[in-house]
C-alpha cells in the first residue's frame, strides 16, 4: 500500500438515507442508487418478438436457437442480485426473473476446448467471459424485471445478468453465446475497460 | 497495477461559476498526456478515515498537455458534488485517473458534419469536442443541439454565442423547456423528432452524431435519428440519470 491521499475538508456522506446497513454490500469506490440509470454507446436496438431467437453457436457438437416462445418456455426463476455498474453506481436487491445458462448449456455439448464465451447483442454489442464465470447459477438471460417486461432501454427484450461482474458484461439485447477455445476482447474491452471487470477488485480498466 | 491508468494528484488552478448551479474547475495535472474529445476523468475523495468516493466527470477542455477542466453541476443532495462546490477552492489538490473512454471521442480529422445534442450538463463533452475543433482549427461544419430549462441555465452561452459568432461552420441552436426570455426566437419545447429533424436537415444524412444528456432526451433524439435514417453506427450516446452526483 502506497500513502494515501487524504482530500483536504472531504467527510463524506457515508450511510446513504435509507441504506441501513449495506455498507459490506458496496464494491471499492462504489456509492449507492435507488434508481435504475441507463448507460449505452448508441440507439437503443428494438428487434420484434416474433423476429427474436437466442442462439448458442461456436464450439458446441451442434448449435442451438430457441424462438422467444421456445426460450421462455424454458425453466426460469426469480433472482434477486446487487448490481455494480463502472460508471460507479451500485443497486441492491434488483429482482429479475430469467433463465440460468446452465439450463441453456444443458441443452447442448460443448466440444472439449471450449472454454470462453462472446456474448452478442442486437446493435454490435459484444463482451467476452470464460464459461466458468457463467456457471453454477452466476449468469441468467433476464426478460423481466420487476415483474415487468424488461425494458428497451435496460436492455429488453433480454440481457445477459452477471452480478459478479461489471454491468457491461451484463449484455443488454442479447441473442446470443459464441462459444470459443480463446479468449477475445469485447467492445468496452477493446476500449480500455478490464478483461474481467470483478467489481470487489475494483478491476476498471485494463490494468487495474 | 503495470500498464494501467495511474491515480494522479491535480491541483486546483481556477473555478468559474457557469450558471448559479454549475462551476468549472480548471486542474494543473502534471503528468497529464493529453485525451480526445469526450472522455472523461475519475476523481477519487478521500477523508482523513480513509472512507473514499468516486465519481466520473466529462473533460470539458480541448486536448492540452498537463491540464484540464471538469464542469459540475450541483446536486443539492449529492455527495460529491456540493463539496466540490462548497469546500473546494483555488490551490486545493485532488486525485484523478484518466483519460478514459474510447467510443464517445471525436477527433478532428474525422470526416463528416458533427451534430451535437446536449441536455443540461451534457454539453460538457460536447464542448470539448466544439472547443477540440477550434483549436485544431477545423472547420467540420457542427450543429450543437443545446436543451436547458432556463436562459439562465445555459452553461458555457457565452462562449458558444462568440463561437457561433465568428462564423466557421458552427452554429449552435437552442431549446429552452421551462422559461424564455421576451423575443426568444430558440426552440420552446423539449426536443422532439420534429426539431431534429430541422436541425439535421442541412447537414444530411453523412452526419457524425454525438448526443448526451438524460435518458428521455437520449431516447428521443437517437430513436428520431435512426427515423431519419441515419446508420445506427453514426449515433453515439453517453447518458446520465438523476444519480449523476
Amino acid at each position: 500500500m502506497t500513502d494515501r491521499f487524504v482530500t483536504r475538508g472531504f467527510v463524506g456522506r457515508r450511510t446513504p438515507p435509507g441504506a441501513g446497513d449495506v455498507s459490506s454490500r458496496i464494491p471499492p469506490g462504489q456509492y449507492l442508487t435507488t434508481d435504475f440509470p441507463v448507460l449505452s454507446a448508441g440507439p437503443t436496438p428494438r428487434t420484434p418478438l416474433d423476429r427474436w431467437s437466442f442462439t448458442i453457436k461456436g464450439l458446441v457438437e451442434a448449435s442451438r436457437v430457441w424462438s422467444w416462445n421456445e426460450f421462455t418456455a424454458l425453466p426460469n426463476r426469480e433472482w434477486v442480485v446487487d448490481i455494480s455498474c463502472v460508471t460507479k453506481w451500485t443497486k441492491l436487491d434488483m429482482r429479475w426473473r430469467g433463465i440460468s445458462v446452465d439450463t441453456m448449456l444443458e441443452a447442448i455439448d460443448l466440444k472439449p476446448e471450449a472454454a470462453f464465451a462472446i456474448a452478442y447483442s442486437d446493435g454490435g454489442y459484444t463482451t467476452n467471459l470464460p464459461i466458468a464465470d457463467l456457471l453454477n447459477d452466476q449468469a441468467f438471460v433476464a426478460y423481466e424485471y420487476d415483474g415487468q417486461p424488461l425494458a428497451p432501454e435496460h436492455g429488453g427484450p433480454a440481457r445477459l445478468v452477471v452480478p459478479a461482474r461489471y454491468f457491461w458484461k451484463s449484455a443488454k439485447w442479447v441473442r446470443g453465446l459464441r462459444i470459443q477455445a480463446t479468449d477475445e476482447p469485447g467492445f468496452w474491452e477493446s476500449l480500455g475497460y478490464h478483461n474481467r471487470g470483478d467489481q470487489w477488485l475494483e478491476e476498471r480498466y485494463s490494468g487495474d | 497495477m503495470a500498464g494501467g491508468i495511474a491515480w494522479q494528484i491535480a491541483t486546483v488552478t481556477a473555478i468559474t461559476d457557469e450558471t448559479p448551479t454549475v462551476r468549472s474547475f480548471t486542474l494543473t495535472v502534471p503528468d497529464w498526456p493529453g485525451h480526445r474529445a469526450g472522455q472523461h476523468i475519475d476523481l477519487r475523495l478521500t477523508a482523513e478515515d480513509g472512507y473514499s468516493v468516486q465519481r466520473s466527470y466529462s473533460i470539458a477542455s480541448a486536448a492540452a498537455a498537463g491540464t484540464i477542466d471538469i464542469t459540475v453541476e450541483r446536486i443539492d443532495d449529492g455527495e460529491v458534488s456540493p463539496f466540490l462546490h462548497d469546500v473546494v477552492v483555488v490551490g486545493d489538490r485532488l486525485e484523478l485517473r484518466g483519460p478514459i473512454g474510447g467510443y464517445f471521442v471525436w477527433e478532428p480529422a474525422l470526416d463528416g458534419p458533427l451534430f451535437l445534442v446536449a441536455g443540461g450538463s451534457g454539453v460538457v463533452p460536447l464542448m470539448a469536442m466544439v472547443r477540440e475543433r477550434e483549436r485544431a482549427r477545423v472547420e467540420t461544419r457542427t450543429r450543437l443541439l443545446f436543451s436547458s430549462r432556463h436562459y439562465e441555465e445555459i452553461i458555457y452561452r457565452e462562449e458558444l454565442d462568440r463561437l457561433a459568432a465568428s462564423n466557421r461552420g458552427f452554429e449552435v441552436i437552442h431549446a429552452l423547456t421551462r422559461s424564455r426570455p421576451d423575443g426568444w426566437m430558440g426552440y420552446d419545447r423539449r426536443i422532439d423528432d420534429r426539431i431534429i429533424g430541422e436541425v439535421l436537415e442541412p447537414l444530411g444524412s453523412r452526419a457524425r452524431v454525438y448526443i448526451c444528456g438524460p435518458t428521455a432526451l437520449v431516447e428521443t433524439a437517437a430513436n428520431a435519428m435512426l427515423r431519419l435514417g441515419l446508420p445506427p453506427d453514426r449515433v453515439r450516446t453517453e447518458r446520465f440519470g438523476p444519480t449523476g452526483t
